[in-house]
């Protein structure tokens, strides 16, 4: 089935041009990265953890999300998930290589990272995270696989398909549990140690991951004759609604928390993210942007004349994926960081490189989505020209 | 080769990788004893008393940190941000944040204290490293191994002292005098105090103690009756960073 990506359009040979463009200035970043090391980022002694970690997290949930379409197809026999669900599948493959990509980046010395392997020790939840995420990465690729090949073939799916998709649907809400147990787990930082975070995680997660799957339907249509039909969009929409507000409602939990015991240490951060240390700072007009967009998106999401409007919900879409992204990302890492251990106050800017290989390894992931969507959208054209 | 020989073949080699790491479960743990100083019948537990009452008398004094980045050849950074400290001074009121209050002796608040590994009895450290690149040893000291360590930074992230530094870049052109008894780390790895591990090897007091001619650092054996730290701490009032964490830091301080 790969020569099936191997062939396009124009536009399409374009598209794949220019995530080729980004992955080179990512892939020569790097290599000034690994020469230099990390001092190039923008990441120091106090705020050790950055961009990278911040979109690692939160590409484990988009990697996770998938299990909303591939849940409601495979257990209720939701019929309309039927063309979603090899998207979702999809998506979530890129997702899972990203993640590792990032983490990979992230590391000091890069060619090490097998001692995880030669060495592991089972109470570090980097190495469990290591452990889901690549069972993850390959129930979804063989499972997603295997499908379309058979569709293509017109055969039934082999047998051994339909339980690995089963195996995935647990395995889904563990990668994005073991990753909040990342951060849950450690006493130095209160900001994260808080046993909402990993339900956090997951309601945010099946917020942005449907919400990006609606968003690459929209430009599937637009661009093909892949439609996976109203329906199907009208649904994952409706997953993004409760998400959004159960995500919304677990923020709330925790601020009452907080707040309400008010002790200083554990105030002292979401301090910090609110109001900044001197005045609001860069994060704080981000985290209140976040909120801003996620409050619209919810009326916005709640009202269902405006969710079923198929020229709004894109829109709607991207304010939840860019509110999630701020959210889980860097007002997730920064504050857990600052004040540090040490009640000081450091800032972070990410460097020009630094965002280079974000956007490289962001590149790889569109690539990887582009190839495997494009084998989907093949399979099912010539599977319509049969009939 | 045929596909189905090469599957069989792969599988097993794949399950062959991955019986090893269950092989340490038959075999003892090995560890380099010889750093291991047997001064009575049990294992000794290193501990520092450092007493802020002779600490700190003559100002500006750093005549412990010199030494001890001296011996370990620690890179002179000015960038905080790729700073790497082993032992440094803070003010007390951000060492014990917990210990103000309103109208406490302003000269105890200012006053710049000695903060270093604590060589928690359960270090956070340790739990989270993935490739057990840090590691507590039998007597108590919290270790590094430069060349395993890959540089995730979890340890960083975990450790509720703040006391580990990162080589954001090459430390070596930041070293003025190289010390060749130490190895120089290289870029990429994380790095603390060691308790002067390799001095205590050779019998020898760590270097910061040895360098404060006041007295104000003591170290010993917390296992053995008649030591001076033992001593110290059964008789007076000590305090110790954090201890609600339950890490049980073994760096303690008397006013």
């Amino acid at each position: 089935m790969v020569e099936k990506a191997l062939k396009g359009t124009k536009r399409y040979w374009t598209w794949i041009g220019f995530l080729l463009f980004l992955i080179l200035i990512g892939f020569v970043s790097y290599l000034f990265q690994l020469k230099e090391g990390l001092g190039i980022t923008g990441m120091g002694r106090d705020i050790s953890w950055g961009l990278y970690i911040a979109n690692f997290t939160f590409l484990v949930g988009v990697a996770a999300s998938a299990v909303m379409v591939v849940l409601p197809y495979y257990l209720h026999s939701f019929v309309q998930f039927g063309r979603i669900t090899i998207l979702g599948e999809f998506l979530a493959v890129a997702a899972v290589v990203m993640t590792v990509l990032f983490i990979v980046i992230d590391l000091g010395q890069p060619s090490r990272v097998f001692n995880v392997l030669l060495y592991p020790s089972f109470s570090s939840l980097l190495f469990w995270d290591m452990v889901v995420l690549s069972g993850y990465l390959l129930l979804n690729l063989f499972s997603g696989w295997y499908t379309l090949d058979a569709e293509d073939k017109e055969e039934p799916p082999r047998r051994w398909v339909k339980p690995l998709i089963l195996i995935s649907i647990p395995w889904a809400i563990s990668i994005h549990t073991v990753t909040a147990f990342i951060f849950s787990g450690l006493s130095a930082r209160p900001f994260w140690l808080t046993a909402i975070l990993a339900p956090r995680f997951l309601a945010s997660a099946f917020a942005s991951g449907p919400s990006l799957l609606i968003l690459l339907c929209y430009i599937l249509k637009k661009f093909t004759k892949f439609n996976v039909g109203k329906e199907a969009i009208q649904k994952v929409a409706l997953i993004v609604t409760y998400a959004m507000l159960i995500n919304f409602f677990f923020l709330l939990v925790e601020l009452f928390t907080v707040f309400y015991s008010a002790i200083p240490d554990h105030k002292g951060h979401f301090i910090y993210l609110f109001l900044g240390s001197n005045g609001p700072g860069m994060l704080s007009v981000f985290m209140w942007f976040s909120i801003a967009l996620s409050i619209c998106s919810l009326v916005l999401l709640i009202r269902p004349e405006t969710r079923r409007n198929e020229s709004l919900l894109p829109w709607i879409c991207s304010m939840v994926l860019v509110s999630i992204w701020i959210e889980k990302g860097l007002a997730l890492l920064i504050p857990g960081f600052i004040p540090t251990p040490l009640h000081d106050i450091a800032s972070y800017v990410p460097t020009l490189p630094e965002v280079f290989i974000t956007l490289g390894v962001y590149g790889i992931g569109g690539l990887i989505i582009t190839g495997l969507f494009k084998i989907a959208v093949e399979v099912q054209k010539s599977k319509e020209k049969r009939i | 080769m045929k596909r189905r020989d090469f599957l069989k073949l792969a599988i097993l080699t794949l399950s062959g990788i991955s019986i090893k790491p269950f092989a340490h479960l038959f075999t003892k743990p090995v560890f380099a004893d010889i750093s291991i100083q047997r001064t009575n019948k049990g294992l000794p537990r290193w501990a520092m008393v450092v007493n802020l009452s002779i600490c700190g008398k003559k100002g500006g004094c750093t005549d412990c940190i010199d030494a001890c980045n001296r011996i370990h050849n620690i890179p002179r950074i000015t960038n905080p941000k790729h700073e790497v400290k082993w032992i440094w001074n803070i003010p007390f009121d951000r060492v014990f944040r917990e210990q103000n209050f309103d109208n406490m002796n302003e000269g105890l608040r200012e006053k710049s204290v000695l903060v270093l590994c604590n060589h928690c009895e359960n270090p956070p450290c340790v739990s989270v490293c993935p490739t057990k690149a840090t590691w507590k040893r039998e007597d108590g000291i919290v270790m590094m191994d430069y060349h395993r360590c890959i540089g995730c930074r979890y340890c960083i992230a975990a450790c509720p002292y703040g006391a580990r530094s990162f080589n954001w870049k090459d430390p070596r052109p930041y070293i003025k005098e190289i010390d060749k008894g130490f190895p120089i780390r290289t870029r990429g790895v994380v790095e603390k105090c060691n308790f002067c591990e390799e001095r205590i090897a050779k019998n020898l007091l760590p270097a910061c103690v040895e360098a404060c001619k006041e007295g104000g650092l003591i170290f010993g054996d917390v296992n053995k009756e008649d030591s001076e730290v033992r001593k110290i701490l059964s008789t007076r009032l000590s305090i110790r960073r954090k201890p609600h964490l339950g890490t049980e830091p073994k760096v303690y301080y008397i006013l």
